[in-house]
């Protein structure tokens, strides 16, 4: 059963409506400071969900050419490259800092995203955030998507009738339509694996442990020593994002760490789930319909009729 | 220090916010060309009830009977509508496998079903004379049904993480008013003969204005992220609606009481107004979607205004 900060952790209808059945609420750090760019959990998500292929081309835009999470790509392999002197050694005031940001390179991996020449690169892989307070799931008319006994949110395919709410709804731009059946997609963290105890095949796939899977709870807190480390070795540019309850969807299930300002990876930097504000939406409403009845009533005071 | 160079640096205001090679954040609605015109005859049917209604109170049956008739012409071709842009007939009714307030168009489900359901009945028993009593209590269902059957389409839309309809969730409901007041007075206008037609001219020339004046307020008080009102295809649209609603509200008002030809055309440019104007709303969804800009400019203004952290988190300084 989910451990320690469960409070934190909890959601809506998990593990509330599942009772003694609820598992531990699972998730994914996605720690981008040692991701490779090698695409192989784009491969892996494909292979095993059976994802329709989705070539895209030359994207030019460095080696991407997946471009965006959607219907067909559950996860998405972000390239940025910048042109900024930001290895270790630039950074270093001094020597003796350089000499210990190197060794600090070479014992965590930290020179993986690193290019020469001035040009840092970025890779990240981005996935769908299984947030706390997901849109997605609240504005769904159907009740297809719903929230797992792992704390996860899934569609349900036999329900989704392709209304398309969730689309615009989702405030990272993750879940899609696909055109030719009419029904969204998007990642299921494996639904069908995690029922069978496997971990998600992205997880297992990547080589580098840029992806790891876990319960959430002890995901976030390797994430803070991780950071602690970093910012140690100098790294003051990395930053833990959605691993906190208090963000604008309440944390997400599936969290990063990045090495630059969210949007740089085409993140929002504060999202915010949208029926936060449902009841001024709904005042609106009313506001409006109200408006409406007393102009019609209006239209009839002075005439002869 | 190095780190506070860094956050030095990133006070400096950008002109343009930072992006992923200026790809959206948000991915754009899927909805097909059916749903502003859903939402305009979501907006007929249900503000056309209403009118029906006061209009029998008041003793005025020639233009209640023809209110009533609009209503249900309205209410029949809105499912048909949704139903288009599902795909096919089935999923319309997994619409109605629960109801929840999260969801403004599981609720919107409801009272299109409803709505349908009663004015049926209402125009039914107001055409056969049976069943009175149950024909008078379904017209007053349908008519308080119509009135947020008219708006809860602006709920729909805020209720998104589009920001240029999520920023209007108290302003657009009163651009959706103002329009569905002017579809039900021009369509009634137009097909009632001059002299019971008072209310119906007076409805269509107030809406019209209204919904003109409350789109103007809408992108003012939107400021940055009410640009696609004036840019690109919604820009145009914008305008147009504007020009058309307000023209069509002018003749109506010197003309629309002495001649009958007046008052359809007055009504045929009002409806073309407001449709168009359901349009622009639609169209500026898009837009604002697509550019990251609109997302991404609003939320890094609140971090560095200081109101949230965002969702990103540093190591605390010196550890
Ligand atoms: S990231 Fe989007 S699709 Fe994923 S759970 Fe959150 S709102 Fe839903
Ligand atoms: S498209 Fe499917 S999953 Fe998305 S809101 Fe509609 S019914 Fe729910
Ligand atoms: S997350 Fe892992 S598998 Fe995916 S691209 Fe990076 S290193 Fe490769």
């Amino acid at each position: 059963m989910p451990s320690h900060k469960l409070l934190e952790l909890e959601t809506h209808s998990w593990p509330g409506s599942y009772g003694d059945s609820a598992e531990p609420r699972m998730g994914f750090f996605t720690d981008t400071s040692i991701c490779i760019g090698c695409k192989a959990c784009e491969v892996a998500c494909k292979e095993w969900n059976h994802v329709p292929d989705s070539l895209q081309g030359f994207s030019g835009k460095s080696y991407d050419n997946t471009t965006a999470l959607g219907a067909n790509d559950w996860r998405h392999v972000a390239f940025i490259e910048q042109r900024k002197p930001l290895g270790a050694e630039a950074a270093a005031e001094d020597l003796v800092q350089a000499a210990e940001r190197a060794s600090a390179t070479d014992g965590w991996g930290l020179q993986t995203y690193q290019d020469g020449e001035g040009v840092r690169w970025l890779m990240a892989s981005d996935v769908c955030k299984h947030c706390t307070s997901a849109a997605c799931l609240d504005v769904c008319p159907t009740g297809a998507l719903f929230r797992t006994e792992f704390g996860t949110v899934v569609v349900q395919e036999d329900i989704c009738n392709g209304c398309g709410y969730c689309v615009p709804a989702c405030p990272f731009g993750v879940i899609d339509k696909r055109e030719d059946d009419g029904r969204v997609w998007k990642c299921t963290l494996c639904y069908d694996r995690l029922r069978e105890d496997m971990e998600p095949a992205c997880a297992q796939a990547c080589p580098t442990n840029s992806i790891q899977f876990g319960e959430l709870g002890e995901l976030r807190e390797r994430a803070e020593k991780r950071l602690e480390q970093m910012a140690a070795a100098g790294q003051t540019e990395a930053r833990l994002y959605g691993a906190d309850s208090e963000d604008g969807v309440d944390g997400f299930g599936a969290f990063f760490l990045l090495l630059d300002e969210p949007e740089v990876y085409g993140l929002p930097p504060d999202p915010v789930v949208t029926t936060r504000n449902v009841g001024q939406v709904w005042a609106g409403v009313f506001a409006g319909a109200a408006a409406l009845g007393a102009g019609i009533a209006a239209a009839f005071i002075g005439g002869r009729k | 220090m190095r780190g506070e160079r860094i956050r030095e640096r990133s006070m400096v205001p950008r002109a343009e916010p930072q992006s992923y090679y200026g790809q959206p954040v948000l991915k754009e609605p899927v909805w097909t060309p059916e749903i502003p015109f859903y939402f305009y005859t979501g907006g007929l049917g249900g503000s056309s009830a209403m009118l029906a209604l006061v209009a029998e109170l008041r003793g005025n049956s020639k233009l209640a009977r023809r209110a009533w008739l609009v209503a249900l012409g309205g209410v029949t071709a809105s499912p048909a509508l949704l139903i288009s842009d599902l795909g096919k007939p089935s999923r319309f009714l997994n619409m109605l496998r629960m109801f929840k307030v999260t969801s403004p168009m599981s609720v919107g489900s409801w009272i299109l079903s409803g709505s349908g359901a009663f004015t049926a009945i209402a125009v039914g028993s107001e055409f056969t004379g049976l069943y009175p009593a149950l024909g008078r209590a379904a017209k007053v269902n349908a008519a308080l049904l119509g009135l947020p059957l008219a708006t809860y389409t602006a709920g729909l839309v805020s209720n998104t993480s589009v920001p240029v309809w999520h920023n209007a969730r108290f302003t657009l409901p009163i651009v959706f008013a103002g329009s569905s007041a002017a579809s039900s007075g021009a369509a009634a206008a137009a097909l009632t003969p001059l002299r019971h037609a008072g209310p119906a001219r007076r409805l269509a020339v107030g809406g019209a204005v209204t919904s003109v004046a409350a789109a103007l307020t809408m992108e003012k008080t939107l400021g940055e992220i009410g640009e696609p009102y004036s840019r690109g295809v919604s820009g145009k649209l914008t305008r147009l609606a504007g020009g058309l609603s307000l023209a069509g509200a002018a003749l109506m008002a010197a003309r629309g009481g002495s001649s009958r030809g007046a008052a359809i055309a007055a009504g045929a440019v009002i409806t073309a107004g407001v449709i168009t104007e359901r349009w622009a709303v639609f169209r500026a969804g898009f837009q604002s979607a697509n550019d990251p800009k609109y997302t991404v400019g609003p939320q890094r203004a609140r971090i560095e205004r200081g109101e949230t952290r965002g969702a990103a988190r540093r190591a605390q300084a010196g550890a």
